[in-house]
């Protein structure tokens, strides 16, 4: 029985991993750079919510939407002043600058709220299910953060395969200058996969925050980085690549944690991301590129 | 026997056929043209020839040695030198550094002796910086030796990646489009820039070229390649008078 | 022609060399006149810490062309296997000979998880490189974290669960108490070896720029299939790059740890962070500009000592500076302007000269 309790504290973590790959991936596969910063607008999105419902009383539904349309304001902000200037610019400038931006959130988030850890509250108003007499016990916010991801991923794949602003995403991951050739505005489909990234990012802030209420302005860094580290397990720019990458993630931690080692569990999850790219550095579900000479 | 010499070279890339049953057979001293239209697979034949790519089948022999599955250092090593299309300089670094990298495997100390400048030291750099000026000269650029590759004139860095390619002392030299972007004035000065580096190091060249003049006026024999598969070979006005090359090049 | 020219980078080496002996008697003078406090004194000895792994990283960043993030987990490896071997020894061997071979030691563990990092590493690219250093970092982080050893007359004893499991005699020598760390190291650092080692790290580093080895490296950083045209070993190349650079981040580490009678490993000073923060120093000195790198770890330290009203803003700012001088070196836009400028003072002059 525990290790199904294990599993499913895995699942739990994993699909709030997930959540947070998602909005890698999209960027990733779209804007083809490393948004070092995701993880950071994860935690603003944190801090949104608990300002608006621990401060100002607001109902937690409500405080979700500021939220994600905060994030989404400053997602798009982000690409406008610090990422767009350095469009074709080096890889290596563009990824410095993403450590930057989130070095810089981290800091005014320090500034603004302080270094103490704020005791965010559960916004999933529901009872947890218990099974088999309580002995085990599936904690709402997580049965929630699996539907919600489910939800998420569907409504992405629509979105990127059925409209046109979704299209033109993927013409700009193929070829940006082939697609401005033919008329798509660049600039715009970049900035408009950051605002979905960065209001993807205030869901996964709240989720994570629900799950683990603990909210510090590093809260969103490792599980940022964790998340990639997902991303790319999966295949990056595979959005189902993200959920499947993110849920497995999350499981090999947890049991790791509590087969293993729990001091050791941050290395495992690390080994795994170096085995991957070692052995198949596209992913699980990832396509290969080819350098052209 | 012929200095380099292919045999039934093929490659596909997933389902396209790029080249296929390529045979070329060049002669020590020649300067010989690859032409043929947009997307014939000259420049995969190029990659083919420098391991860049591996044939899916076929083999590549230099001056009779088998150079089939090598990888692209050890082409270098077993002689055969490059250009490319789009100019591969090393953009930061000097105009000598450039040649300098170029002669790297043939001045040779340690990276310790290097760190500790040791009298080995001293004597190899002096060695590479006499050897590199000695090029730079034959390619009119010395007067640029110390600038920044990347901040030399279009036409200039061209040359330095002749001069770059020369260096590694090959046996054959592959120039890739050479004369693209260049204006008639310059497209002269680089066919007798050719015919004088043939000349002056007794080197065997095959080139990639558009521009039928500079083609005519300096090559000995042609390839011509359509759809990666060669249409036409031989004596160069024989090969521009056949029918068949001038409807690829030309249409219906 | 040629003589010029290597006069000129020699004599830029020597300007570099110049101005840290120079800082260095300075640092002295103001010391001697009590011109210094002893929060800055006790800090002396990290400055030359972070100017040295500085030093390593833009070896990595700037010459080799890739972003490591992984830099404090070499300088941790480098403290770890240093700080353990001064305090097994500690009485065994007299201190200045017991220092040399620490560093010796710190030296060439760093080199050696330098070198089994790069293998795998340095196969790929831009971004996942980036990560994967990260990752590799906080994995050696994490295992000194969970890492006990000792020893005693039965020989070395480790383990990674607890204490208890070593399974000691009385008499044996905890050498790495887990997440305690090491407790006891000898203080062998001081400013002046701090500064010899900078001068040392130096001249490996310029040395290495302008030698054969150094040149291949950057032909990699520049163009990676032309330096494979003209038979570079690309591996073999980027491999001892990145190996001298893992190594001397590794004595950086060396240093830091003989200056503390604790030595942990924590996310600020061997976490990523730290690795982020050296990075800083690289980029607002200038990727590949050695000299700037010392400048810009020194100024970065010290200016919030000094202006103590900034301190809280401090990693703020240094965050607006990153993403500023990015920007303003690396965008497209500012690269054209700035070209246009500069064709434009020097319009009549012969244009592209280097400098």
């Amino acid at each position: 029985m525990s290790f199904v309790a294990h599993l499913i504290n895995g699942i739990s973590l994993g699909s709030v991993y997930a959540l947070i790959a998602l909005g890698y991936t999209m960027v990733y596969g779209i804007a083809k750079m490393l948004n070092f910063a995701h993880g950071d607008v994860i935690m603003i999105g944190g801090y949104v919510v608990f300002v608006t419902v621990s401060g100002m009383g607001l109902n937690p539904l409500a405080a979700i939407i500021i939220s994600m349309a905060a994030c989404t304001l400053l997602g798009v902000t982000i690409e406008r002043v610090a990422y767009r200037p350095l469009r074709g610019a080096s890889p290596l400038a563009v990824l410095i600058t993403a450590i930057g931006v989130s070095y810089l959130l981290q800091n005014v988030a320090l500034l603004v709220f302080g270094s103490d850890t704020k005791a965010f509250t559960n916004v999933v108003p529901f009872p947890n299910l218990e099974l088999f007499d309580g002995q085990l016990v599936i904690k709402s916010v997580t049965i929630v953060t699996v539907i919600v991801n489910i939800i998420i991923m569907v409504g992405l794949t629509l979105f990127v395969k059925k409209t046109k602003i979704g299209r033109a995403m993927t013409a700009v991951s193929e070829d940006k200058g082939a697609a401005q050739l033919m008329g798509i505005n660049v600039n715009g489909t970049i900035a408009v996969t950051f605002a979905i990234g960065s209001s993807l990012a205030a869901i996964a802030g709240v989720l994570l925050c629900s799950a683990y209420p603990a909210l510090t302005p590093y809260t969103g860094s490792m599980p940022g980085i964790k998340a990639f580290v997902a991303a790319v397990f999966g295949g990056i720019g595979s959005i189902p690549g993200a959920f499947i990458g993110g849920i497995l993630l999350g499981v090999i931690e947890n049991l790791s944690k509590a087969y293993i080692s729990s001091q050791l569990s941050d290395a495992i999850v690390f080994s795994i991301l170096i085995i991957v790219l070692l052995v198949k550095p596209t992913g699980l579900l990832g396509k290969k590129i080819q350098e052209k000479v | 026997m012929a200095l380099l010499e292919t045999k039934n070279l093929g490659i596909s890339f997933g389902g396209l056929r790029a080249v296929n049953a390529f045979d070329i057979s060049v002669e020590k001293g020649q300067l010989y043209g690859l032409i043929g239209p947009n997307g014939a697979g000259k420049t995969t034949i190029f990659n083919l020839l420098t391991g860049v790519y591996q044939p899916d089948e076929g083999a590549i022999l230099l001056d009779g040695v088998n150079l089939t599955g090598k990888k692209t250092i050890d082409i270098c090593k077993a002689g055969i030198a490059r250009t490319f299309q789009n100019i591969r300089l090393f953009g930061d670094m000097t105009v000598l550094d450039n040649v300098k990298v170029g002669l790297h495997n043939h001045y040779t100390y340690s990276t310790l002796e290097g760190i500790l400048r040791l009298p080995r030291y001293h004597k190899v750099e002096k060695e590479m910086n006499e050897k590199a000026m000695e090029l730079l000269k034959v390619f009119g650029l010395e007067e640029y030796a110390d600038y920044k590759a990347e901040n030399l004139p279009y036409g200039q860095q061209r040359k330095l990646e002749i001069a770059r390619a020369m260096a590694t002392a090959p046996k054959l030299l592959l120039l890739d489009e050479p004369a693209a972007g260049m204006n008639p004035n310059e497209t002269k000065e680089l066919m007798d820039m050719i015919g004088f580096v043939r000349d002056h190091f007794d080197m065997t060249i095959l080139l990639i070229e558009h521009d039928m003049k500079l083609v005519s006026g300096i090559c000995e024999k042609l390839t011509v390649l359509n759809f990666g598969e060669v249409l036409a070979q031989g004596d160069t006005q024989e090969v521009l008078n056949n029918p068949e090359v001038i409807t690829a090049y030309l249409g219906e | 022609m040629k003589k010029i020219m290597i006069n000129k980078t020699t004599k830029n080496d020597m300007i570099t060399y110049a101005m840290v002996i120079l800082a260095y008697i300075v640092v002295q003078l103001l010391i001697a006149t009590g011109h210094v406090s002893s929060l800055i004194q006790g800090l002396l000895v990290p400055f030359c810490t972070y100017v040295i792994v500085a030093i390593a990283l833009n070896l990595t960043v700037g010459i080799l062309g890739e972003l490591s993030l992984g830099h404090a987990g070499f300088m941790c490896v480098g403290a770890f296997s240093s700080a353990v071997f001064s305090l097994a020894f500690k009485d065994a061997i007299p201190g200045g000979l017991r220092f040399l071979l620490a560093i010796l030691i710190g030296a060439a563990a760093a080199a050696l998880i330098g070198f089994l990092v790069g293998i795998p590493v340095l196969r790929l690219r831009g971004d996942y490189l980036a990560i994967v250093t990260l990752a590799f970092g906080e994995i050696i982080k994490n295992i000194i974290n969970a890492l006990y050893l000792g020893v005693d007359g039965n020989g070395i004893h480790f383990t990674m669960k607890d204490a208890l499991s070593l399974d000691m005699e009385e008499d044996g020598l905890m050498l790495i108490k887990g997440a305690q760390g090491v407790t006891g190291t000898p203080n062998d650092s001081n400013f002046t070896i701090g500064v010899v080692l900078i001068l040392i790290t130096l001249f490996i580093v310029l040395n290495f720029i302008h030698s054969r080895t150094g040149r291949a490296v950057m032909s990699i950083r520049d163009n990676r299939i032309a330096a494979e045209s003209v038979g570079i070993n690309v591996t073999k190349y980027k491999l001892i790059a990145f190996t001298i650079s893992a190594s001397l981040a590794g004595v950086a580490g060396v240093l830091y740890a003989h200056n503390l009678s604790t030595l942990n490993a924590l996310p600020k000073n061997f976490g990523y962070n730290m690795s982020i923060l050296i990075l800083v120093f690289v980029v607002l000195g200038g990727i590949g500009n050695i000299r700037g790198s010392i400048i810009a770890a020194v100024l970065l330290t010290l200016l919030p000592e000094v202006l103590r009203a900034l301190s809280d803003y401090r990693m703020l700012i240094y965050a607006i500076v990153l993403i500023a001088m990015m920007i303003f070196n690396w965008s497209p836009n500012a690269i054209f302007f700035r070209k246009r400028l500069k064709q434009r003072i020097t319009a009549g002059r012969k244009p592209g000269k280097e400098e």
